[in-house]
């Protein structure tokens, strides 16, 4: 394997690591809300999260190309904080976090619902607030199911490759992962390092799958 | 001695229980077939269940009063309160459902407690191999170790095999007179009505047919069926 591929194979593994925790409490956040309370605008969150889910990846790419530009109204803000993200590996990350973002968010919310609101109630007659509530109750029931999501998170963020190819590119050493450089690969003719990549992404993913069943098993 | 001091209307659906008690008593227990509203009065105390107008009092410290808009929040009741599902936190072994409550003030003393239900050799179990009566028992000690005014038990009997029950009553009559702790229970079996209450109010249908001392409440009840 040469240096090219195993730098690679590890950016992108650092990539979704850091996406499924950037996803992680803003997920669980939307998650817990939609499971659990009633709030005007509550059907446009849970369109607006599961839309990633159905829209074209490349189409998602190109609604945080703008919006992260640094003449869009995100990337705007982040550009006087010194702050650059499209065509960067924070890029990558962004991309990542939010095609992982509606996996987690569904998995987690259902984690929620299954967690009987009367073992919250007997909290509260103990006198716990909503936060010990939350934190000592409602968060270790519903543990198993958030940490399912995260992987599976953690999975679809190492396999993109639509919005990560428009927001951040495939610039080598700095933003071309797995999925986009067996693209960029076999783009240019270069069949054989495109195999490995294929073979590091079968392993990776076969692990991925193979930890989310046990955790499923074990819920 | 606790006054009771209970007066309101709770509706469900279809379902109006009407529910009034004024009474000194140390145990106060709750009789009538199911479907006839024990629970709710139960959790309308405990604060699970909101009447639409009423007043709830234990020993003065008003609960609900829906005239003065006064609704104390469940978890500032200090109404412990044990369904008759247990509902042990099943992710905490059973020393940690005990010390769940945390709240300040008086409450019991934990090895007093633990002394008293006997639990000493349940401490470091998972809640998931408990016995039901085991369970009861647990239960009862999570509740009476947050500092409860009142405890509440709904059908602490159900889930207990008829040999273990003996030592179920004596925990309760423990609570009752060595901790002070008044008890409100709902029960459907008059034997256990009449083993721990001073005081029984049968319901039936959303409404209190009879009320007084258990065992003279059971022989007219009785009396009143023939």
């Amino acid at each position: 394997m040469t240096a090219e591929i195993r730098d690679i194979a590890i950016f992108t593994t650092v990539a979704a690591i850091a996406a499924t925790a950037l996803m992680l409490v803003p997920g669980v956040a939307v998650a817990w809300l939609l499971a659990r309370r009633d709030f005007r605008g509550k059907s446009l969150v849970e369109t607006l999260v599961s839309l990633p889910l159905v829209m074209p990846p490349v189409a998602t790419g190109l609604l945080l190309l703008w919006l992260f530009s640094r003449r869009g109204p995100l990337g705007a803000m982040l550009a006087r904080l010194g702050i650059e993200v499209v065509f960067t590996p924070a890029a990558v990350v962004l991309a990542m976090a939010v095609m992982g973002l509606p996996l987690l968010v569904r998995t987690a919310r259902a984690g929620f619902e299954q967690v009987t609101r009367r073992y919250e109630q007997i909290a509260e007659t103990l006198g716990a607030g909503p936060w010990r509530v939350f934190s000592t109750v409602t968060l270790p029931l519903a543990a198993r199911n958030i940490l399912a999501g995260a992987v599976l998170g953690f999975s679809r963020a190492l396999g993109e490759f639509g919005a990560t190819i428009v927001v951040a590119g495939s610039i080598p050493g700095r933003t071309r992962t797995l999925a986009v450089g067996i693209y960029s690969f076999t783009e240019s003719g270069q069949d054989e390092q495109a195999a490995v990549l294929l073979a590091i992404s079968v392993v990776i993913a076969f692990a991925a799958v193979l930890a989310s069943n046990r955790l499923a098993r074990e819920a | 001695m606790a006054a009771f001091d209970v007066d309101f209307t709770l509706e469900q659906g279809e379902f109006t229980l009407a529910f009034h008690v004024h009474v000194d008593a140390r145990a106060l227990a709750l009789f009538g077939p199911s479907g006839s509203g024990k629970t709710s009065a139960l959790e309308a105390v405990a604060g699970l269940r909101t009447p639409r107008r009423g007043r709830i009092a234990v020993n003065g410290h008003v609960l609900v009063d829906t005239e003065a808009h006064v609704n104390i929040p469940v978890r500032h009741r200090r109404t412990g309160y044990v369904p008759q599902d247990i509902l042990l936190f099943p992710h905490l072994n059973v020393r940690d459902n005990v010390a769940y409550g945390r709240r300040a003030g008086n409450r019991p003393d934990l090895a007093m407690l633990v002394d008293l239900l006997e639990l000493e050799p349940l401490m470091n179990r998972r809640v998931g191999s408990l016995s039901g009566g085991e369970r009861q028992r647990v239960a009862m000690a999570r509740a009476l170790y947050s500092g409860p005014d009142v405890l509440l038990l709904d059908e602490p009997l159900a889930a207990v095999d008829l040999p273990r029950r003996r030592r179920i009553v004596d925990a309760l009559l423990g609570i009752r007179d060595q901790l002070g702790v008044p008890l409100i229970y709902v029960t459907h079996l008059p034997e256990e009505a009449l083993a721990v209450a001073d005081w029984a109010v049968l319901i039936d249908n959303g409404r209190i047919v009879a009320e007084g001392p258990p065992k003279q409440t059971f022989e007219s009840n009785v009396q009143r069926r023939m």
